[in-house]
């Protein structure tokens, strides 16, 4: 046996090696998070604009974002709130911290989110004083993953503009058809509530434009039955009673 | 300077990883529908067997044989988080297209293969073009797979038109097989079909001979 191969040896070379390359990959990380940063705020604002129709790919993001405020809402009272800053406001963070977030009842619990935050960032397209769009941040889980994404209305709070996820692990092909384009643009025009009450939901295949209930559904995804019934259960979650429902009503009576 | 010329070519045709190896197809079917992603991936997997090659390469001497998988592992998957960081970095888009699949490069058979097989024998710079040759390889591959299910599949090369599509008003009825995973199968199936078919050399020996046919004798 040579010496190569003693006990000392061995642990001294894999120590030796864990240091230089837990620096490495530590420097890499550390050096390389700026910039990562930039690129997320930059993918999450971009996606924001997308869903309110906005997004023009030949512009910067952040020039075509200036259009856009971002207020932090109470979910609890519906009304905007000036506590928190928007821009540091981490809701994701809040989500899961006991202390801005409750715990949802098993009925309440659509989106199988298990805690709500009190505290929500909302996104308005204001033109003169008055609102054009509201974008709504929503999550909910599908078959395999929590998606995210904005639901972006009209001023009247009741006719959708777009819808887009951006972050989801749904089956490519199938679940993850959410990303598809020609998808999304199904959404437009569409209507959320009906006598006060969520309609808007997920059709099972293709919505028949001659039936009554047409305004209020959209195509099914083919081939993805429980990411459709996600879609549905986080739209119809976060428009609610429990989500941006009591938001809607107050800003649409001018009271938020 | 031949040599070295022949370790960075005969990879390519003569002895390729994917072809002749049959090693690291499985992100060859995943990463395989655009051809954006393909250039990438290939790009980083063969930055990531070069230089692995060269690291493990410059201490093969001094790493200890009872624990050389894991020396190895330990350099392969520290350039495999610096790879997955700057793409991160500079390529937000393709790197969340490509998900985990830079990640998975840890796990590629090619860059253990080639760490294991040459690098740990060769000394630092001839094993570097090794791993330039390995990537350079499984690129040409990949690139001739995701050549083909983006062009038939979507239409389009980098997601620049070439078909014009039926269903954005052209002639071109898409093949959606071919932006699932498994057409990638059947693409590798006759690549290296073609491959072994111009050069018999590659075509192995077969395992087991058929017996012949008996017929069954009746009334014994």
């Amino acid at each position: 046996m040579s010496s190569k191969d003693g006990i000392g040896k061995v642990l001294g070379v894999a120590l030796a090696l864990c240091v230089v390359c837990s620096v490495v990959v530590s420097t890499a990380a550390v050096q390389l998070k700026p910039a990562q940063e930039v690129n997320k705020t930059r993918d999450l604002k971009r996606n924001i604009l997308q869903a309110a129709g906005l997004y023009d790919a030949s512009q910067s993001v952040e020039s075509q974002f200036e259009s856009i405020s971002t207020r932090v809402v109470d979910l609890r009272t519906g009304r905007f709130t000036d506590e928190l800053d928007p821009a540091s406001f981490d809701q994701r963070a809040a989500s899961k911290d006991a202390s801005s977030s409750a715990e949802l009842e098993d009925d309440q619990d659509l989106a199988k989110i298990s805690r709500r935050e009190h505290y929500s960032l909302v996104y308005l397209v204001e033109n003169s004083g008055s609102i054009e769009k509201i974008i709504l941040p929503v999550r909910g889980y599908g078959l395999w993953s929590t998606l995210y994404g904005f639901v972006a209305l009209e001023s009247d709070a009741n006719t959708v503009v777009g819808l887009g996820f951006y972050q989801h692990g749904e089956t490519p092909g199938l679940g993850g058809e959410v990303d598809n384009p020609r998808w999304k643009a199904f959404w437009p025009g569409k209507q959320v509530y009906r006598d006060g009450d969520v309609e808007i939901a997920l059709a099972k295949g293709a919505v028949d434009p001659a039936s009554a209930d047409a305004p209020w559904r959209v195509d099914g995804l083919s081939g993805a039955t429980l990411t459709s019934r996600g879609v549905t259960n986080l739209v119809q979650f976060w428009l609610g009673e429990d989500g941006f429902q009591p938001f809607l009503t107050n800003l649409k009576a001018g009271e938020a | 300077m031949s040599k070295f010329k022949d370790t960075v070519i005969s990879p390519i045709f003569d002895n390729n990883p994917i072809a002749l190896q049959i090693l690291g197809i499985c992100s060859a079917l995943a990463v395989t529908s655009s051809m954006q992603v393909t250039v990438v991936m290939c790009i980083a997997l063969t930055l990531v067997t070069a230089f692995s090659n060269l690291f493990i390469s410059l201490i093969r001497n001094a790493i200890p044989s009872s624990i050389r998988i894991i020396v190895q592992m330990i350099i392969i998957a520290s350039l495999v988080i610096v790879v997955d960081q700057v793409l991160k970095a500079v390529a937000y888009e393709i790197s969340k297209q490509l998900s985990v699949f830079v990640g998975l490069i840890i796990t590629n058979c090619i860059v253990m293969g080639r760490a294991e097989a040459y690098a740990m024998k060769n000394p630092p710079i001839p094993s570097f073009f090794d791993g330039i040759g390995n990537g350079l390889g499984y690129s040409v591959v990949l690139l001739a797979v995701g050549f083909v299910r983006e062009l038939f599949g979507a239409g389009k090369l980098f997601g620049i038109e070439i078909l014009p599509l039926v269903t954005e008003g052209g002639w071109y009825n898409p093949n959606g097989l071919l932006l699932l995973p498994p057409s990638a199968f059947f693409l590798i199936g006759i690549f290296i079909w073609v491959l072994r078919s111009v050069k018999p050399a590659q075509v192995e020996e077969p395992e087991y001979s058929i017996a012949k046919h008996t017929v069954a004798k009746e009334g014994v």
